[in-house]
């Protein structure tokens, strides 16, 4: 069981709870504002992007090369950024903080 | 089964220059065919605008036939930007439960018509009708407007040869401008009233705004749609074990989703006009000439995708560009992905096999390059499961 907190553009908190699955799928049931999702996480939108807080960072990972070179090209993307439909929901990631973009 | 392959056209040029070049009415096209440079330039609106004269941008250019711009796909950013924020909301909400149990009546009445006949044209009887009777909610109109839509076929806005027909393009000009009077005169829920009470930047859009909205709407996601379905049906055709993974595993549905529109890319490329001297792919190109981004073959390039030119339907990782990259991404995405995971999970619960009987190739010529794209007809048999 992970507990994970999503920070939206109107600066709500909303933590929410999954065991398995990817963390874009959390955020799309669980109605995020801001994540869409539209490619259901094949990594093809962008429109699952988040900012990783920075003590997070390790607990998270780094994204593969897709991933990074689909961020390149995203607005506003910076050195925190990630695709989070390519971030699994495990115990790993326990109380991370995520802002999502825009 | 050869029926169902669709070739690369663009392999050996890809990977020889990186280009293709094709000729337009005589305004030249530079096409771009790697992943990498599709994305890049999709990116950079600076040096190449979707903002020239209405109608340049197309490939076959539309500039002799129509003079309304079309929103907000020949708009750059900023102002682009504008009109997306507007309509966003509206596009999206083929996410909601009710339009998804609204979408899934709608395919499901089609799909057991077809099931009901000896044989269908998969064109005509199930992609068309699909396509038009799903556009009734994306526009939120009544349903019997769809009679027209399906009544023009498949070559209301197709183009055979090089140039396009006018005459065939002012039908739906016509028809748009009839609706938008109508609109006027007594609004309601519906897209046209909703455009024409927006605002953009503190201003009321204009009647040829709201025309240039509902153009790209009927045009852009019409054929794209079609083929995506067509193509799909003759994929489950020739691998008859398709449908029977997707039942027994719906799970991947999303995923064979996004593989479908990588493989049969139904928009093969969109052009962007060049605002500077500069290169593409080592090439140089000129101000006020045209590149075009070429979807179709950034989506078999074998250094992003492995086994580019298979169809995976289990696909993970797939960042494909068949929707477009960056600004201006597709903006009918949500509807037509709708449309296709409804369909295939509704082919996956109530067909048992498709079986085509005679094929007629829609294939596009594009310079050097032919591209088979869909088909003009595709005629097949539909058992239960
Ligand atoms: C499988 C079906 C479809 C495919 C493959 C497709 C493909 C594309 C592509 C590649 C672009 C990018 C064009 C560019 O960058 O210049 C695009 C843009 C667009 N598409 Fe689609 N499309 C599909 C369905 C639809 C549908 C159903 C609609 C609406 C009813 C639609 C409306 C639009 C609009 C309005 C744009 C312009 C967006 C902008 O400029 O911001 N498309 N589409
Ligand atoms: S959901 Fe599409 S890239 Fe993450």
């Amino acid at each position: 069981m992970a507990k994970i907190t999503f920070i939206t553009s109107n600066n709500e908190k909303i933590t929410v709870e999954a065991t398995a699955g990817s963390v874009m799928e959390l955020a799309v049931n669980n109605n995020i504002q801001g994540i869409d999702g539209d490619c259901g996480g094949v990594c093809s939108c962008a429109t699952c992007h988040v900012f990783v807080a920075p003590e997070d960072v390790d607990k998270v990972g780094v994204a593969s090369e897709i991933e990074t070179d689909m961020l390149e090209l995203a607005d506003d993307a910076n050195e925190y950024s990630r695709l989070c439909c390519q971030i699994s929901v495990s115990d790993a990631i326990d109380n991370v903080v995520l802002t999502v973009a825009k | 089964m050869g029926k169902c392959e669709f070739a690369d056209a663009f392999k050996e040029e890809r990977e020889k220059s990186g280009i293709g070049k094709m000729d337009d009415q005589g305004d030249p096209v530079v096409m771009l065919l790697k992943h990498k440079d599709v994305r890049k330039a999709a990116h950079n609106y600076k040096s190449f605008s979707s903002e020239a004269v209405p109608g340049r941008i197309v490939v076959p250019s539309e500039v002799n036939i129509r003079t309304t711009r079309q929103i907000p796909f020949e708009v750059d950013p900023p102002m682009h930007k504008e009109y997306r924020s507007l309509l966003d909301a509206w596009f999206k909400r083929p996410l909601q439960d009710a339009y998804k149990k609204e979408l899934t009546t709608i395919i499901s009445t089609v799909l057991d018509d077809v099931l009901s006949r000896d044989k269908v044209d998969v064109v005509t009887d199930l992609a068309l009708v699909i396509q038009s009777r799903a556009l009734t909610l994306l526009l939120n109109v009544p349903f019997s407007k769809s009679v027209k839509w399906i009544s023009w076929g498949t070559h209301v806005f197709r183009s055979e040869g090089e140039a396009l027909d006018g005459d065939k393009a002012a039908i739906l000009y016509n028809y748009i401008d009839e609706e938008i009077d109508k609109a006027i005169a007594n609004p309601s829920g519906d897209l046209y009233s909703t455009l024409l009470a927006a605002e953009v930047e503190g201003k009321k859009l204009t009647k040829e705004e709201v025309k240039g909205v509902l153009i790209l709407t009927f045009a852009g996601g019409r054929d794209t749609v079609i083929n995506a379905l067509t193509n799909s049906i003759s994929y489950f055709s020739a691998n008859k074990e398709a449908l029977e993974q997707l039942h027994s595993t719906p799970e991947i549905i999303n995923n064979a989703v996004e593989e479908f529109v990588r493989y049969f890319s139904p928009l093969t490329h969109m052009g962007r006009v060049v605002t500077e001297d500069t290169t593409v792919c080592e090439h140089a190109v000129q101000a006020d000439s045209r590149i075009s981004l070429c979807w179709a073959s950034a989506n078999r390039d074998e250094k992003v995708f492995e086994n580019a030119n298979e169809i995976v339907l289990d696909r993970k990782i797939n960042p494909h560009v068949g929707f477009g990259f960056s600004h201006h991404n597709c903006l009918g995405a949500t509807h037509a992905r709708q449309i296709m995971r409804i369909t295939l999970k509704l082919l996956a619960e109530k067909v048992g096999d498709i079986t085509v009987l005679e094929a007629e190739e829609n294939i596009e010529n594009l310079g050097e390059f032919t591209r088979k794209v869909g088909y003009n007809s595709l005629k097949a048999t539909f058992k239960k499961r």
